[in-house]
């Protein structure tokens, strides 16, 4: 029998593709039903999110950053905060950091459950979607409490928060926290031991600590190559140095331990939420400078100083002086870090977003080569993957 | 300010001797630029030096100072976990000279320096795969130049007659209203003019 010539074969996977968690367009070079290259364009989300910045005050920059990550918008809009209050030199007072952390935190659970059964669907289980997203309708609701808007929250501001919260929240927040441990038992009695489950992701995109270095890997997805790092442990921002939390950490790195690194996440956020709501301070939540923070409403009705303040706040904003920073926080998703270059007016002259995802994807190839077609949309799903904030 | 991080500096500055241009710590962040030609071989040193150990390299960005005579600066931001600890390292260069990729050092580099060639137009030499990534397919134009307008040239539709997209160029029912904030007379200053007069004691 003649030697037959076999071809490698294209595939297109998105950028429509219900698992391609948005409008990732990812080419594949198969051998059969292996992949022998996988080719991810990005892009298809670009909003110039970072030449916008450079347009506006810092005070309207903020709004941006929720649109990056739109699973957890808080946690970007805290590092762009403290890369402003660092250029600026000044610190948000303890209960304005308590309530970030807080709300950071919420953050983290609203994303982690999203991953968590996101990446379930994505394998074939239905049902952990639908009880999840019960729980961030519940969560959102806590948003909308705080800040009037469920998901693009612009609540944390350069020098602390925009509001207090309303009276009734943190006992409502703490009811919540009592009840959701059964929600995270549920999921995890679904899927923790399910043999379908596991098949699907044990010993699926495996990566080990040397090869997540290399990658720029961070948050979750280096934990779950066994590196113990968490930029809330090992540079505190904020109120993490006074809350008490452990840091889970994998073994394997692969799709598996991703997602347990994940779930014991969810239950260590919740102790931190806890401690927030026991030993947050009263007091005011942002920075008593006019400059900077805006009068309350009240005070305007009569002072006419007030008055002048607000209206010099939103319409020329406060001017950042000289200087360049590198901030970062823990996102749900890894290292969240601003770039912010400021030439002392009061517009940022750079603002580079450098989100982890970003990083993650551009190990597709890496970490899809030689497995199975149906392999992808596993490694995808467990790398939590938001376009949002990759495109920018 | 952070001594382990002026003794940090001064060490690759002895290491790295000549081809350190400057060494800089502000605000706690230390930044080294070093020459274009030698960036491999500093980061090289950075990852590999027990001492320094910056086995991450977290982000590549590009930033644009039109008025320079080498325009860009390309900053490169390491992270140490075992020291806990990070560097800044900065080259300059302008629209044609190629900046020496990482790629070999560092796998993330990749994406990274392909973002900056495709908003800044930075040029990396020997770069396995320099193609746009975030902008259009046939994309033209750089976008993050200063000299690139907000609004970019041309603007997309869908053209219902020839059932493609078509590229227009740019037309605004509004002109995009930019207000100077700078002027003295309405720029807010850090101080008064006369505070320099007052006395420390508050005494005329």
């Amino acid at each position: 029998m003649a030697e037959t010539q076999i071809k490698n074969f294209t595939l297109n996977f998105g950028p429509q593709h219900p698992s391609a968690h948005g409008v990732l367009r990812l080419v594949l070079e198969m051998d059969g039903e292996t992949i022998e290259r996988a080719d991810p364009h990005v892009g298809l989300l670009h909003r110039g999110t970072e030449k916008l910045i450079e347009y506006k005050t810092y005070l309207q920059a903020v709004p941006y950053f929720d649109r990056l990550d739109y699973v957890s918008p808080q946690n970007q809009e805290h590092a762009f905060a403290l890369a402003v209050e660092k250029l600026l030199g000044i610190t948000a007072p303890a209960r304005g950091q308590y309530i970030r952390v807080l709300y950071a935190e919420i953050g983290r659970v609203l994303n982690h459950i999203f991953t968590v059964c996101a990446f379930a669907m994505d394998i074939g289980a239905m049902t952990p979607m639908l009880w999840g997203f019960e729980q961030r309708e519940i969560l959102m609701e806590f948003c909308e409490r705080v800040c009037g808007a469920r998901l693009h929250m612009n609540y944390f501001r350069p020098g602390g928060v925009a509001l207090d919260m309303p009276s009734g929240l943190a006992e409502d927040i703490w009811k919540w926290t009592e009840e959701f441990p059964k929600c995270i038992n549920d999921l995890e009695e679904l899927l923790t031991e399910n043999r379908i489950f596991k098949q699907r992701s044990v010993d699926v995109g495996i990566i080990d600590a040397e090869q997540a270095l290399d990658w720029g890997f961070s948050g979750p997805c280096l934990r779950a190559s066994g590196v113990p790092w968490d930029l809330r442990k090992s540079q505190p921002y904020d109120a993490y140095d006074r809350v008490d939390f452990d840091v889970p950490v994998g073994k394997h790195g692969d799709c598996y331990d991703r997602y347990l690194v994940r779930m014991y996440e969810l239950r260590e956020s919740l102790k931190i939420i806890q401690q927030c709501l026991k030993d947050m301070p009263s007091g005011p939540v942002r920075v008593d400078d006019r400059k900077i923070a805006p009068p309350p409403r009240a005070e305007m009705k009569h002072s006419m100083e007030a008055l002048i303040h607000h209206f010099k706040l939103y319409t020329e904003g406060y001017h950042v002086p000289e200087g360049e920073t590198y901030t970062v926080v823990e996102a749900p998703k890894g290292e969240f870090g601003v770039y912010l270059v400021a030439d002392g007016t009061n517009r940022p002259y750079r603002c580079k977003i450098r989100p982890p995802g970003f990083a993650h994807l551009q190990a597709m190839d890496f970490l899809c080569r030689g497995h199975m077609l149906a392999d992808v949309v596993a490694v995808l799903g467990s790398l939590d993957i938001v376009f949002g904030e990759i495109d920018r | 300010m952070d001594l382990a991080l002026r003794d940090l500096g001064e060490y690759v500055q002895s290491a790295l001797h000549e081809t350190v241009q400057s060494v800089n710590i502000d605000r706690d962040e230390l930044t080294v630029v070093v020459q274009r030609s030698a960036l491999p071989r500093a980061l090289r040193f950075l990852r590999d030096d027990v001492n320094c150990q910056f086995k991450q390299l977290m982000d590549v960005c590009g930033v644009d100072f039109p008025g320079r005579a080498e325009r860009f600066e390309v900053v490169y931001n390491l992270l140490s976990l075992t020291h806990n600890r990070r560097i800044r390292v900065k080259v300059r260069t302008d629209e044609r000279t190629p900046v020496p990729t990482v790629t070999p050092l560092f796998s993330s580099a990749g994406w990274w320096e392909r973002e900056t060639w495709d908003l800044y137009g930075i040029l990396f030499s020997e770069h396995p795969d320099l193609r746009r990534i975030l902008t259009d397919y046939g994309f033209e134009g750089h976008p993050l130049r200063k000299d690139f307008p907000l609004t970019g040239y041309v603007e997309v539709r869908w053209d219902d007659e020839q059932k493609r997209i078509v590229y227009d160029p740019v037309k605004l029912p509004q002109d995009f209203r930019n207000f100077d904030f700078l002027s003295p007379w309405e720029g807010m200053q850090a101080f008064l003019p006369g505070d320099e007069k007052a006395k420390p004691d508050g005494k005329h």
